[in-house]
């Protein structure tokens, strides 16, 4: 959730013309930030950016065993395959669904959830639910399924004792074998781990707000909800725009552990992600040049929805990210 | 009834309010709770169902069963010797690569910072990724559970915000008595950054402790490298397919020869075994990662 936005830097007598030899002198004293950094730079670069040499792979016929001489060319095959195919048109479907879901649920929770937290007076109880709505946050995605299959088993589970005895169904409901509740699944699970984590920044940014808004409103005769409306809102909303931008750029982040973990035979068209199909296609099929293509389509839309929600946010004059 | 309004309004609202706080707090802690119990509970009365918040059948099997595999008990070291070792590096190498950043005098500041920022949007794909792990030739060794993810820009972006908060003079005094940046870095500012290193150690730690899917791409014909995660995940799976068919799956797991002990009631131990070193620590540091996280989103 981080927020990057660069302090002036201090222009140390940079004319054009002398800011060549001055680079060099600044640099000529800074030995040991160099030395300290560019290691660890170069690490991140091997990690993170030289694994783009393998993009080459999209556009082959790629074969393990032979050299990047050997292989064989074939332009954008993989990616005209891509898009004409229904199996990834249909994961492509299923992870944008899921990720708007998890958004637009996490974003109302969040938001929700720390207004009315916010509201409460004391202060021990807050804290108390405070701490314990952080818990899940902490807790693996092993775990959770776990417990997410456990709490919709159909033998004991508690959703469905707790349905049964409000008298709302009569039978159990395989809820896992439903392929048309997987998303909503998804998206509850995402909500039960993240809700009291999400809701930290706002509760933050609200008590920031200053206190002789709420009085002056107080005098004007506004009530509780109006006050909610008018004051507490505007107040979080520069984090909340900031927040929706990053969350644009994970778009076809629509998770892979979850998916992975809950999904099923039963429930496959609507379970699988982009993420599922690489590793399926990639590691297991071994057809890497597919793979690889279905992961560049992903970073590129990434990194498109990411600058052009800055650059929105710019021109709106909202918070901007980079 | 205009007047009675003010007074009774407030007092309605807690109360719900109140009441959907308690809610969120139940819908938390009983999964949790059901959990505890069930390890708790003979494996073969849990069967039965209608285990809810406390055993009926008190039973320390579970967990004898969970110590007594040699699969579980070395998964279990595996796992707490990834966390700490790749926590202590991890923290070592972020915070230093934060110093050289927050320094404004340096002339690669602004580079260094879009470089390691980027990654949080960008990555190659899963399948180049693989490749360079393999080439590395870290597949099937230790070395990758430490390696590959020392850095995170978040982390790095924290660490970094919470030194430039620190007076100037500080470190300006140390140029003056002659340290160099290593030094200052070392002694002046590591020893000032206590709350934000909590923060950070707790964030890379549980990332660690909770991570399987490494082992599940890099090392998963590893026995010896297993995690405890990856060991939950191996049983999560059988138990998936057992609530279909529950005679089915009963004696497939390896530790089921004792009796009491169903693939259930192990994973249930084994959750709260892998859980319960994490939800002793957080609470403690609350205060300090509520503040790591309005760092990481403040506007300088």
């Amino acid at each position: 959730m981080a927020v990057v936005t660069e302090l002036p830097a201090r222009e140390d007598g940079a004319s054009p013309a002398g800011r060549r030899t001055s680079f060099l002198r600044r640099m000529k004293g800074q030995t040991q930030l160099i030395l300290m950094s560019v290691p660890i730079v170069a690490y991140v670069i091997l990690f993170s950016y030289f694994p783009i040499w393998g993009w080459t792979m999209a556009f082959q016929q790629f074969r393990p065993g032979f050299s990047f001489w050997e292989q064989e060319w074939v332009g954008f095959k993989h990616f005209k395959f891509l898009f004409g195919d229904a199996a990834f048109l249909n994961v492509l479907r299923n992870t944008v669904a899921m990720s708007l879901i998890n958004m637009v649920l996490g974003f109302v929770t969040a938001i929700s959830f720390a207004i009315l937290l916010n509201e409460v007076r004391q202060r021990f109880f807050k804290r108390t639910i405070q701490t314990i709505s952080y818990l899940p946050h902490f807790l693996s995605w092993i775990i959770v399924t776990g417990i997410v299959a456990n709490a919709l088993s159909v033998e004991g589970g508690i959703v469905n004792v707790v349905l049964m005895k409000l008298g709302i169904i009569r039978e159990p409901i395989m809820w896992l074998n439903e392929p048309h509740y997987f998303w909503g699944i998804v998206g509850a699970a995402h909500v039960w781990k993240e809700v009291g984590w999400n809701a930290i920044i706002y509760l933050a940014a609200m008590a920031s707000i200053d206190p002789a808004l709420y009085e002056a409103a107080e005098m004007d005769g506004a009530n509780r909800y109006q006050k909610m409306l008018h004051i507490t809102l505007p107040g979080i909303k520069p984090i909340i725009v900031i927040l929706l931008i990053m969350n644009l750029g994970w778009i076809l982040e629509a998770g892979f552990e979850v998916q992975y973990l809950l999904g099923n035979g039963v429930v496959v068209d609507w379970s699988q992600t982009i993420d599922i199909f690489v590793l399926k296609y990639g590691l297991q099929i071994g057809n890497y040049s597919l793979a690889t293509a279905a992961g560049i389509f992903k970073t590129v839309v990434s990194i498109t929805m990411i600058f052009a929600a800055n650059t929105i946010a710019k021109r709106l004059g909202e918070e901007r990210l980079i | 009834m205009r007047r009675s309004t003010p007074q009774l309004e407030p007092v309605v609202f807690h109360t719900l309010n109140t009441l959907a706080m308690l809610m969120l707090a139940v819908v938390t802690l009983y999964p949790f709770l059901n959990t505890l119990a069930v390890s708790f509970n003979a494996g073969n009365d849990t069967i039965r169902g209608g285990i809810y918040l406390w055993p009926r059948v008190w039973s320390l099997q579970n967990y004898k069963a969970v110590f007594v595999s040699g699969t579980i008990y070395n998964a279990f070291w595996v796992s707490v010797a990834r966390t700490v070792i790749a926590t202590v590096i991890s923290l070592f190498l972020t915070s230093m690569l934060a110093y050289t950043v927050s320094r404004r005098e340096y002339v690669f500041r602004k580079p260094i910072t879009i470089i390691v920022v980027l990654t949080m949007y960008f990555n190659a794909g899963l399948i180049p990724y693989y490749f360079l792990i393999k080439d590395l030739n870290l597949l099937n060794k230790f070395l990758v559970y430490i390696i590959p993810g020392l850095i995170s820009a978040f982390n790095m972006i924290v660490i970094r915000t919470y030194m430039q908060q620190l007076p100037d003079g500080l470190i300006e005094s140390a140029k003056i008595d002659g340290a160099g940046d290593f030094r200052t870095f070392l002694y002046i500012v590591l020893p000032l950054c206590q709350p934000v290193l909590a923060t950070v150690a707790l964030f890379i730690a549980v990332g660690q402790w909770n991570s399987w899917f490494d082992t599940f791409l890099f090392a998963s014909s590893k026995q010896h490298l297993s995690t405890l995660q990856y060991e939950l995940m191996k049983l999560l799976s059988s138990t998936m397919v057992q609530s279909t068919s529950a005679a089915a799956m009963y004696g497939a797991d390896p530790s089921a020869k004792l009796t009491q002990v169903t693939p259930v009631s192990i994973r249930a131990a084994i959750t709260i075994v892998a859980s319960v070193p994490i939800l002793l620590v957080y609470p403690f540091l609350q205060k300090y990662f509520v503040h790591g996280l309005q760092l990481g989103s403040m506007k300088d």
